[in-house]
């Protein structure tokens, strides 16, 4: 316990956030702002004149931001004060941090600023559960980071001078990865430029239909368009696909390496994970290893194809990656496949390779060699039954579209071509299901359960035994008449749960009950001529 | 391992000595299925009650007195069929049990469910009672763990059961150290 005289006391954000806040402000409002200014303006109204009252009144808010946010670090508990009107009290106990994400912004690095984000143990996927301190001065927020997850090593499960390599001293810190020149071959087969293009297009619309902008008026647009309609119409499309393209794999790349150039993966000695990214917007995020349950390994359809993955982390405290950069949880951007599966095999911790397989026939393989990755192991695949599912899935699907285009078509006047095009895909959803069954797969090995799924985004997810909390087992109808289960494994961890699909039911029961020892015995009776319990009753 | 999968896939042969997850020991109360039944009818009544308004206030006949008669008709066949089947359905295939170690539960029947979670991992035990299921003594429990992917819902438990169940699971998880992640 706390002397009580050495209570500490409530903290200030940085003095520097007074610039920054009310930029952020008007940025966030910059739309609207924007949208008053050109509609007022447009209309001979004063459409400046209220852009300028708005802009002054978000000054003012963000102004009021920095006096209204306070906090302050007891050895037990982080806690933040803000709010002007509604007052609230952001509390943290120390031992549930988890991660702590220290994301410093264009902005924020010309000041020397970084914001800090606390991820707790919390499951809640709400974002107010996330303590946020908008921001500190760069250094503050380091110290800030390493204290937060400073604690005695003794109750680490895993020692750390076991997973580096041999060879390397043990140092204070010791890296896992980092980015290589090379890897923005990648960036292309990332597809986020796709975001950017809808961005773009987006604000392209508002500005024509807010701000009344005919666009045809613009001397090379017009031009650009009458060459354009001079075009025959396959021309056009081949046009504009490799305008599209050209357009995004530029985007991407450049959004690839904005996101991740000076990629660092380290292990520090204090028992965490630590990634930092960014050229512009620089990101560090710090994983508690001890809250570290797997890896997800996710190959997205196009970045297969050039044979690279991308590693994130399933841990508590941090929501499951979304997208390419999103996500606090990634652990290697989109690089090569072998990278994926190397960092992947430096980050789990190292599992005792006599550990039984339990999926019964796979035992052979995985005793024999103790060296066995959960992220390279083979899978046992689903059988026949998975694969006629999968097909039977993808063409109902497909089936019930061109119907409904059909009927479109047939009363409603849509142009026939779309029905001939969605006609013409069949081949493709045989294509796509056939993948979908390739891609199915599981294992137990080495103390990992191991599932993979997926055609367009393929994931492989090895989770940790001991980081599964229960069992779902689901069968709807059609699974029951193809003799097939699917099972949820659910954890505190990444995405809270994760599935095993379509697999035999014996062999789900058999995979769950080898996952977590002894929970599943009494409840399991042999199928045979005689049933009995299998284990004691009760 | 791949050769295994080879083997596994031939035949179904394989299949007779897996084993099979037995259902759970106890049937939720007997008078669930009242319960069920009137939370349907309640339901039914609140739409034949817009079918009736609607026919009254319908002056101007833009709907036929047939049109309307054949929906009530439609409405009341279905909702019988509903209230009094899916009750007994429901109170057939809805089935829990806690031992020592887990909590297991089983439910749905277009898509069969089985929950299992341990004991050791509970982190909240909350049991809850609506005011149509305090009329009928009813309550319902529902287990969270860590995830979120994982509560276990027992509903139409009555009460004193549900308020067992309730105590023997948080003494249970109460004893357990460590935040259950």
């Amino acid at each position: 316990m706390i002397d009580p005289v050495e209570e500490p006391v409530w903290h200030r954000l940085s003095p520097r956030m007074l610039v920054v806040h009310p930029v952020q402000e008007v940025v966030r409002a910059a739309p609207a702002l924007l949208g008053l200014l050109v509609a007022g303006s447009s209309s001979g109204g004063k459409g400046h004149l209220w852009s300028i009252a708005g802009v002054g009144v978000m000054v003012v808010l963000g102004v009021l931001r920095w006096f209204t946010t306070t906090y302050r670090i007891t050895p037990e508990h982080v806690r933040v004060r803000r709010g002007l009107l509604t007052r609230k009290v952001l509390t943290v106990p120390r031992d549930r941090v988890r991660t702590v994400d220290v994301t410093s912004h264009v902005l924020h690095r010309v000041l020397g600023l970084a914001r800090v984000e606390v991820g707790t143990g919390t499951s809640e996927r709400r974002h107010e559960g996330r303590l946020k301190l908008d921001a500190l001065a760069a250094a503050e927020a380091a110290r800030l980071r390493v204290e937060l997850l400073r604690r005695s090593p003794v109750t680490s499960a895993e020692p750390l001078d076991s997973t580096p390599p041999a060879g390397s001293t043990p140092a204070a810190e010791h890296e896992l990865a980092r980015m290589r020149p090379e890897w923005v071959r990648f960036g292309p087969f990332t597809m986020s430029g796709l975001v950017t293009v809808g961005v773009v297009a987006g604000f392209v619309s508002r500005l024509v239909s807010e701000g009344n902008v005919d666009l045809g008026r613009v001397g090379p647009v017009r031009e650009t368009w009458r060459w354009f309609s001079a075009l025959s119409l396959p021309l056009e499309i081949a046009t504009v696909v490799l305008v599209l393209v050209v357009f995004v794999s530029v985007a991407s790349t450049l959004g690839y390496v904005v996101a991740f150039g000076n990629f660092r993966l380290t292990r520090q000695a204090e028992g965490t994970l630590h990634v930092t990214r960014g050229l512009l917007t620089t990101r560090a995020t710090t994983i508690e290893e001890r809250r570290l349950r797997g890896v997800e390994i996710s190959e997205p359809l196009l970045l297969r194809a050039v044979r690279g993955a991308r590693l994130s982390a399933v841990t508590t405290g941090l929501r499951a990656a979304q997208g390419a950069q999103r996500g606090g949880s990634l652990l290697l951007p989109p690089a090569p496949r072998e990278q994926a599966v190397a960092v992947a095999g430096l980050v789990l911790p190292r599992v005792s390779p006599g550990v039984r397989d339990g999926t019964g026939d796979g035992t052979g393989e995985a005793a024999h060699d103790p060296a066995v990755s959960p992220v390279t192991a083979p899978l046992t695949a689903h059988g026949p039954a998975a694969l006629r599912r999968r097909f039977t899935r993808a063409y109902g699907v497909h089936a019930l579209v061109l119907a409904a285009l059909l009927a479109s078509w047939r009363w409603a006047g849509l142009p026939s071509w779309t029905w001939l095009t969605a006609a013409a895909l069949l081949p493709l959803t045989a294509l796509l299901a056939a993948d979908r069954y390739r891609s199915l797969g599981h294992a137990l090995t080495s103390g990992y359960l191991v599932t993979r799924w997926g055609s367009i985004v393929r994931r492989r997810v090895a989770l940790e035994c001991d980081g599964v909390i229960g069992w779902n087992i689901q069968r709807s109808f059609f699974q029951r008449r193809a003799r097939l289960a699917t099972l949820t494994a659910t954890t505190a961890a990444g995405k809270q749960g994760y599935q095993v699909r379509d697999a035999g039911l014996g062999e789900v029961l058999r995979l769950a009950a080898a996952g977590t020892p002894g929970l599943l015995d009494e409840f399991l009776v042999d199928a045979r001529p005689t049933p009995e319990l299998s284990a004691n009753s009760m | 391992m791949r050769r295994c999968a080879g083997t596994r896939t031939i035949g179904q042969s394989w299949d007779v000595d897996t084993p099979t997850l037995r259902s759970p020991r106890h049937r939720v109360s007997r008078t669930a299925v009242w319960y069920w039944a009137s939370r349907a009818a309640l339901g039914w009544l609140v739409i034949v009650a817009a079918h009736v308004f609607w026919l009254v206030a319908d002056d101007e006949n833009a709907v036929s007195l047939t049109a309307h008669v054949t929906a009530l008709v439609v409405t009341a066949v279905a909702a019988v069929a509903h209230v009094t089947v899916m009750p007994r359905w429901r109170y057939r295939v809805h089935r829990w049990e806690a031992t020592s170690t887990a909590v297991f539960t089983q439910a749905g029947w277009f898509k069969q469910e089985w929950r299992i979670a341990p004991v050791s991992r509970i982190q909240t035990v909350d049991s809850e009672r609506g005011p149509l299921e305090q009329l009928f003594r009813l309550a319902n429990v529902t287990v969270t763990t860590a995830s979120a992917a994982g509560p276990i819902k027992i509903a139409g438990l009555d009460r004193d059961t549900a308020q067992r169940l309730v105590a023997e699971l948080t003494a249970t998880a109460q004893a357990t150290v460590g935040d259950a992640t």
